[in-house]
């Protein structure tokens, strides 16, 4: 078959060997990067498909902009907790205590902002000490007394909760002031003339979209700088196009409503610092060498005493900052918030790539794994589906996603 | 003279690479002790695990004759009920069960799925007396000493009726008392007609319970000798041992010419390690050794001699209780109490575990090599990955690391490229003096060459390499000089004029006689 055409016309035939050599190869290429990346390639795949089912089914109500601007607010928390459980995770531990935590925070802004008159902002900074400090005494416990974290951070899930029940009395407690609502509940301001659109969040997305690209270019032109194998041209311009094309919805989405909610901002500036601190920093490589392989992390010279007391003392603050959008949600603090809110943020760690054992994970996987979690939600509310039968559907959802990723590896070993 | 109770017959034995055990053939009599004794990594092991089925029938060649008869034995269930009985190095004793259950665990004495406790305990305290143990069998095996343990292990093999006893280094665990014990619980079984296999390079133990002697290299049986016979000097055993011919081949090398009156790179003086649960244990007593710069000294000992934990507590006090002794560095005394002011000092330790203690498998090669010295690719706290890719592509191109991309999971390469990158990371750590433990066990020859001329070159840029092997002609071919280690003590010093293969062994064999 081939023989004939090169006898036919002997000019085009290398050159259309050449050309399906190299698709071979970027194929190749893509397969290669997309099987390293599998649990997070497919869950955002995943997610894709998840989104797309409940739109169709809701006819476009899950997309519409005042319910992805919804959607933002409700899980907001449970991100702000995911990245905080991926790292606790990924360092060989598990944090059960956030959900009470977050609980114990809202009821400790309450006591100081509404029974004391404490300004707003300095309230805040009191309540993310206070995370501070318990994530430090738990993590006292566990890294320096070598008590499992799994018992520590059981006996503060115990701890906290009372805690909140004495502080508000078994009652509710607000309302809060005003700048404090804003965080939980607020949008950007609105200024210049008026269009259909947010002006500000269009500007916000714009800008966001411009800094991705030029970042992407010169990392790019960096590695090329180094003589290092770089991703071939064309791969790398789709990459742009696609992820330039999902800002841009997302930001068209929330401009065509009130505009960008405030929180989704502070959740940004997390995913990025975050990212970039497991990515980049020492302290994130440490982490990953401990849960990897604490022994030889400990004969590496990584001090993994104190990593992991960090670890729990950011999980902390995160919590902290998770109760404070809580309570600013509600409006008042509640002996019930963030109830069972670890085990969410626990299913969104795993989902979204985490190792049981420690050592793997992204910051981007555990909020992947929180939206597939929270779309799964707000579709299943939109349908009307009982919280019994949403459950049952989510830790399916669990259960399918980590063992697809068991059997993926189990496939690729052998 | 009894006939053969045991035939091993042209034993085969390859795993993925390497083949274990090639050729060997062992014909045990009928109620002797038999000894079977060779380097660590002859196969000794192997061939024991052949025996007891923890290598099923069809996983090996050859054939097994056990009292006349061929077995096919598929687990290890299937070998103990014809009565051989494996005890392992590692003990496999349940720490927080009585002694009398773990006597019976899998073999429970039971009436219709309960424990009968009256028939348990009697039997227990029978057996227990039978082995020499008087404690009561409702102890927990945790609360009694590892020589009693081992005892408790026969008692167990006892208790399954067994007809051949196995076992694989039983003493390497044991102070001198409780080792003089065993041994002699060995020969009172032998009156009782229970024949024993026993592993062991101690020759001191092989001549006091031994009748016979195999011994096995590099996965061969090289010859049984007669141990009561006058001729099987410890000097004949001993050349059976080594007995090799030097085909492997090392790069050459111009021997270092110690500089006098600069001081060591390393000295460690009277460094004593007790065991981190026996405290009445001395891993390491009071070893003095020295390392100057572009000299490669070995240490050479078998297993059990405590080179690793020597190594390992000064490195940063990783393994075991210090009890003594002082590092100096080019002649100032340093600490050394954590690895990170070892590896401030400019002390790297290449462990010999590198899956456990080397290296994180699930992460990648650039990852893994750049974690010792992050802080030389990063600035203010912040790792620049295009430079750590950098670094690690020049170690991968100059250590030639088969990999095709440095964002290679480590686990997924092999363990000579696996040594590559753990010697990689070290190097990048840019350290004075290198420790490497056993850098080429589990690999090919091809990448033995290849990490024998990287030492080679540390040495030539003036780097102190501390080189512990099992391997003696890998020693007696790289370095300038060479230590021996028995039983925690330093026994010996050869220049490299002086040294042989004999010469080290037999101070490698060289235990306290065993008292009584």
């Amino acid at each position: 078959m081939s023989t004939e055409v090169t006898a036919k016309s002997p000019a085009p035939a290398p050159s259309g060997g050449t050309g399906s050599a190299t698709g071979g190869g970027l194929l190749q290429l893509m397969l290669d990067g997309m099987r390293r990346n599998m649990r997070q390639y497919g869950m955002l795949i995943a997610l894709g498909l998840i989104v797309a089912f409940f739109a169709i089914l809701t006819d476009g109500d899950l997309l519409l902009p005042r319910n992805v601007s919804n959607l933002v607010l409700q899980n907001s928390y449970i991100l702000i907790l995911a990245i905080g459980m991926m790292l606790v995770i990924v360092a060989g531990h598990i944090d059960l205590s956030v959900g009470s935590l977050t609980a114990f925070v809202g009821a400790f802004a309450a006591v100081l902002t509404v029974q004391h008159d404490v300004s707003w902002p300095l309230a805040v900074v009191l309540c993310l000490l206070a995370g501070a400090a318990a994530g430090a005494a738990q993590g006292f416990f566990i890294a320096y007394l070598g008590i499992p974290s799994f018992i520590v951070t059981l006996a503060g899930m115990l701890v906290f909760r009372g805690v909140t029940e004495i502080l508000l009395e078994g009652q509710t407690l607000g309302p809060f002031p005003d700048g404090l609502q804003k965080m939980g509940n607020g949008f950007l301001p609105e200024v210049g003339p008026t269009t259909n659109y947010h002006n500000i969040t269009l500007l916000l997305g714009f800008t966001l979209i411009a800094f991705v690209v030029i970042q992407e270019i010169r990392d790019r032109s960096r590695q090329k700088e180094f003589s290092l194998d770089v991703v071939p041209r064309n791969i790398f311009l789709l990459k742009l196009i696609a992820i330039s094309a999902a800002l841009l919805a997302v930001t068209m989405l929330l401009a065509s409503y009130k505009g960008a909610p405030i929180i989704l901002l502070v959740l940004g500036a997390l995913v990025v610092g975050y990212g970039y601190l497991m990515r980049n920093s020492v302290f994130g490589r440490h982490i990953y060498a401990i849960g990897g392989n604490l022994p030889a992390a400990k004969l590496s010279g990584v001090k993994d005493k104190k990593v992991t007391f960090l670890v729990f003392v950011n999980m902390g603050v995160l919590a902290a900052l998770a109760g404070l959008a809580i309570a600013a949600r509600l409006n008042a603090a509640s002996p019930k918030a963030g109830l069972s809110y670890e085990l969410e943020a626990i299913a969104s760690a795993f989902i979204g790539g985490a190792s049981m054992s420690g050592g793997v994970g992204t910051v981007l996987g555990a909020i992947i794994g929180g939206l597939v979690l929270g779309v799964l939600n707000n579709g299943m509310n939109l349908l009307s589906v009982g919280t019994d039968w949403q459950q049952v559907i989510k830790g399916l959802a669990l259960l399918a996603a980590v063992g697809f990723d068991v059997w993926n590896k189990r496939k690729g070993g052998s | 003279m009894a006939g053969p109770v045991l035939e091993m017959r042209s034993i085969v034995k390859t795993f993925p690479g390497v083949k274990a055990l090639s050729d060997v053939t062992l014909t045990v009599r009928q109620g002797e002790v038999h000894a079977i004794c060779g380097e660590n990594g002859a196969g000794k092991s192997t061939l024991m695990k052949v025996l007891s089925g923890v290598h099923p029938h069809g996983s090996y060649e050859g054939e097994i004759l056990f009292e006349g008869e061929e077995c096919r034995f598929k687990d290890i269930r299937a070998s103990e009920q014809r009565g051989i009985v494996i005890i392992h190095q590692e003990l496999a004793l349940s720490p927080y069960l009585s002694l009398a259950e773990n006597i019976f665990l899998g073999n429970e004495h039971a009436k219709g799925g309960f424990i009968d406790w009256r028939e348990t305990l009697r039997h227990a305290t029978e057996l227990l007396r039978r082995v020499g143990l008087d404690d009561h069998p409702e102890t927990r095996v945790a609360d009694i000493g590892v020589g009693k343990q081992q005892l408790v292990e026969i008692a167990k093999a006892l208790s399954k009726k067994v007809k051949l006893l196995i076992l694989d280094e039983p003493t390497a665990a044991l102070n001198d008392e409780d080792s003089g014990k065993l041994l002699d619980l060995i020969l009172e079984l032998k009156k009782q007609g229970i024949t024993s296999i026993i592993i062991s390079h101690k020759l001191n133990e092989i001549r006091r319970v031994a009748d016979s002697v195999t011994i096995i290299r590099d996965g061969k049986s090289i010859e049984t000798l007669d141990v009561k016979a006058p001729e099987t000097t410890e000097d004949r055993i001993i050349s059976g041992m080594v007995g090799r011919d030097l085909d492997h081949r090392f790069p050459e090398r111009t021997p270092h010419e110690a500089e006098e009156g600069a001081a060591p790179a390393l000295e460690i003086r009277d460094w004593t390690v007790l065991h981190p649960i026996d405290q009445q244990r001395r891993v390491v007593d009071h070893v003095s050794i020295h390392a100057r710069r572009g000299e490669i000294v070995g240490i050479a000992g078998l297993m059990g001699a405590g080179r690793t934990e020597l190594a390992m507590s000064v490195f940063g006090r990783s393994y075991g209780r210090y009890a003594g002794g002082t590092v100096l560095k080019d002649g100032a005394e340093i600490r050394t109490k954590s690895v990170a002011d070892a590896v401030k000092h400019g002390i790297a330790y290449v462990t010999e575990d590198r899956k456990h203690y080397g290296l994180n498998l699930i992460d990648t090669i650039n990852r893994n090599i750049s974690l010792t010295a992050l802080k030389k690719v990063a600035k203010r706290g912040v790792v620049d990955e295009h430079e750590e890719r950098q670094v690690a592509e020049r170690y991968r191109k100059t250590m030639n690391i088969k990999a095709p991309t440095v964002f290679e999971p480590v686990g997924k390469l092999s363990g000579g490229n696996q040594q590559k990158v753990v010697l990689s990371k070290w190097i990048f750590a840019g350290p004075d003096v290198l420790i490497l433990d056993e850098p080429t066990r589990g690999i090919d020859v091809g990448a033995k060459y290849e990490i024998y001329t990287v030492i080679d070159k540390l040495a030539a840029e003036g780097k102190a390499v501390v080189f512990i092997s099992s391997e003696l002609p890998e020693l007696l071919g790289m370095c300038d000089r060479i230590y021996t280690m028995a039983a925690g003590r330093l026994t010996g010093e050869f220049s490299r004029a002086e040294a042989t293969q004999e010469s080290l062994m037999r101070q490698m064999t060289k235990d306290k006689e065993v008292t009584r």
